[in-house]
């Protein structure tokens, strides 16, 4: 007994993890799928009906708007975090002095929470008394700056707050990139007499690739879960024109009561996040295994 | 380094290198007020009286400090029907966050120490289904969870806020501790099991000892994600128990009354302060569970 005990103290250790990630993460995800296929509104159903709740899911004005959203949204918000956080750590890499000081300042708002930033945002940008006023009070009596309320524009406040968020945190993975570039080859260019912009366009950057993965993956993970931030700065609104996939599932599940519209939208979710996690880990995984 | 300088500092005496150099920190200058602007608007916003915020501009430092929109925030603003302030939630946020980082640190560290030093048939299959579940968005088990939690009695409770963050913290703590202790040489378990020492044994007196750094990071990476969450708060809680994301929320968004700017920005920033505080503190470490928790995989 204890022989057998000893022996298997590692797999006694790991099971209840593992029965926990079965059932809270694998079982919880076919429930949630199984019930997309239902009639379920306000309670759970499990006869399995076909595809009506994705068919109701996109013939519904304000799916299409949330679904559009996530791709107006993560498409810029992606891209200027990006380029942002690109340059960012490439200036911050001239040795500068103050390097410690100013990368703390460029990174510390990763560690807020969303609410926080969102209730910031959402002050400085308000048009009766935020950035608009103060523009205004400098004798700029014109000057609009009304996104925040703006049907058309309110999304693109969502991703200024969100690039203010997450671009340190870019700036910090390239400079680690930077950084490990190898010297000697750096070095070599320099006594060729190579300009440092083109010892940049041509050495540095494209032997980053690797983390420019990185920082996509990531990015767009976090694109996808976006709630809070729109929940505190824009709360979907106006109307439902800054509605998230996110959003729309918690409206649906804890608001509306229509449980089989909220378990199929995030169905479609998680089918985002996994065509593009997916690939990812498969690769990172087959490659530690060589 | 990338010693881009190099050339600019030993031989750059034109005057164009000089501007350059100037340039470059004129720029980085600028970028640093873009950071910082919204934390120095909330910070002065939170120190004016309404009537000067009414009046004055946004960045415009307050004429005359007061600190009653704190006191406010703390013990008196309005979360909906409850007038108490952020105060009772933010001691949820913090009953929630203790216990709910020691647990899942401690199961990741076993976890991650089996995964890296006790293979066995399995054992990767395992830690390959713990790394999808870091991605999932979470939308996917919110439903089953309430009715989960429902069922197991602790709908609405702290426990079950707590519950749901170890469950759902696991996959990354087991990561960072399976990353570490896998650069911790094989030989030394296998020395220390010809000596007779067992499981628990090797645990605690080879692997424990050496991983001081990565429980830091750990703990910082678990203590921001759980004091931050917004989602699991907002789902899983009901009006005693919620979290302090959830309690500034409302305080913003409460309809009843004049809007209280002033109050709002002490509410977010009392909500920031712990994570604000463990970065200053510990910045080196967060940042490395920032990469660590998002690059490796």
């Amino acid at each position: 007994m204890t022989k057998w005990l000893e022996e298997n103290t590692p797999k006694l250790v790991l099971a209840p993890s593992f029965v926990a990630v079965l059932i809270f993460v694998y079982g919880f995800i076919a429930w949630t799928a199984w019930v997309s296929l239902t009639r379920s509104r306000l309670l759970p159903k499990y006869e399995i009906d076909s595809f009506i709740q994705y068919d109701r899911l996109f013939a519904s004005p304000r799916w299409d708007t949330a679904f559009s959203n996530l791709f107006v949204f993560g498409f810029l918000f992606i891209v200027i975090a990006m380029i942002l956080g690109l340059i960012l750590a490439i200036l911050l890499d001239q040795n500068i002095r103050t390097e410690g000081a100013i990368r703390t300042i460029y990174l510390y708002p990763m560690a807020l929470s969303m609410i926080v930033t969102g209730t910031a945002w959402k002050w400085i940008l308000n048009p009766g008394l935020g950035l608009e006023a103060t523009v205004r009070g400098w004798g700029f009596e014109n000057f609009t700056f009304d996104w925040l309320v703006n049907p058309d524009m309110a999304i693109y406040t969502i991703v200024i707050a969100a690039i203010w968020q997450s671009s340190g945190f870019v700036m910090a993975l390239f400079l680690a990139g930077l950084r490990s570039v190898d010297q000697e080859i750096i070095k070599a260019a320099q006594v060729d007499g190579i300009p440092t912009w083109r010892v940049y366009t041509a050495i540095i950057i494209p032997s980053m690739a690797p983390i420019f993965l990185s920082a996509f993956i990531v990015l767009s993970h976090l694109a996808i879960k976006s709630f809070d931030l729109v929940i505190a700065l824009t709360g979907g609104g106006p109307g439902y024109a800054t509605d998230l996939p996110a959003t729309y599932m918690y409206a649906m599940a804890f608001s509306r009561g229509d449980i089989g519209q909220a378990a199929s939208s995030a169905m479609i979710m998680m089918l985002v996040v996994f065509t593009i996690v997916v690939p990812y880990l498969y690769s990172e995984l087959r490659s530690k295994n060589d | 380094m990338t010693d881009m300088s190099y050339t600019t500092s030993t031989s750059g005496k034109g005057v164009g290198k000089i501007a350059l150099r100037w340039g470059l920190y004129i720029m980085l200058g600028l970028f640093a007020l873009f950071y910082l602007m919204p934390l120095f608007v909330m910070l002065t916003t939170s120190l004016k009286s309404l009537e000067e915020i009414r009046t004055g501009d946004l960045i415009s430092l307050p004429r005359e400090v007061t600190l009653d929109a704190w006191r406010t925030a703390w013990s008196g603003a309005c979360t909906g029907i409850q007038c108490e302030g952020v105060r009772p939630y933010f001691w949820n946020s913090v009953l929630i966050a203790i216990p709910a980082v020691m647990i899942s640190t401690l199961i990741g560290a076993l976890n991650g120490y089996v995964v890296a030093q006790w293979r066995f048939k399995g054992a990767n299959l395992f830690f390959a289904l713990m790394l999808f579940g870091c991605f999932i968005p979470f939308q996917v088990v919110l439903l089953p969870m309430a009715r989960m939690l429902g069922l197991m009695g602790l709908a609405g409770t702290i426990p079950g806020l707590i519950f749901v963050h170890v469950i759902y913290g696991l996959g990354f703590t087991t990561l960072f501790f399976r990353n570490y202790y896998v650069s911790i040489p094989a030989e030394l378990t296998k020395a220390a099991k010809v000596d007779g020492a067992g499981f628990f044994r090797v645990f605690w007196s080879i692997f424990l000892p050496l991983s001081l750094p990565i429980i830091v990071v750990t703990v910082i990476w678990q203590f921001t994600q759980i004091w931050n969450d917004f989602l699991f708060g907002v789902s899983f809680s009901q009006a005693g128990t919620q979290p302090v994301t959830v309690a500034l929320n409302n305080i913003v968004n409460s309809t009843t009354g004049v809007k209280a700017y002033n109050v709002d920005m002490a509410a977010a920033i009392i909500a920031a302060l712990p994570t604000l505080l463990v970065y200053v503190v510990a910045g080196k470490y967060f940042v490395r569970g920032l990469t660590a928790g998002s690059v490796k995989g």
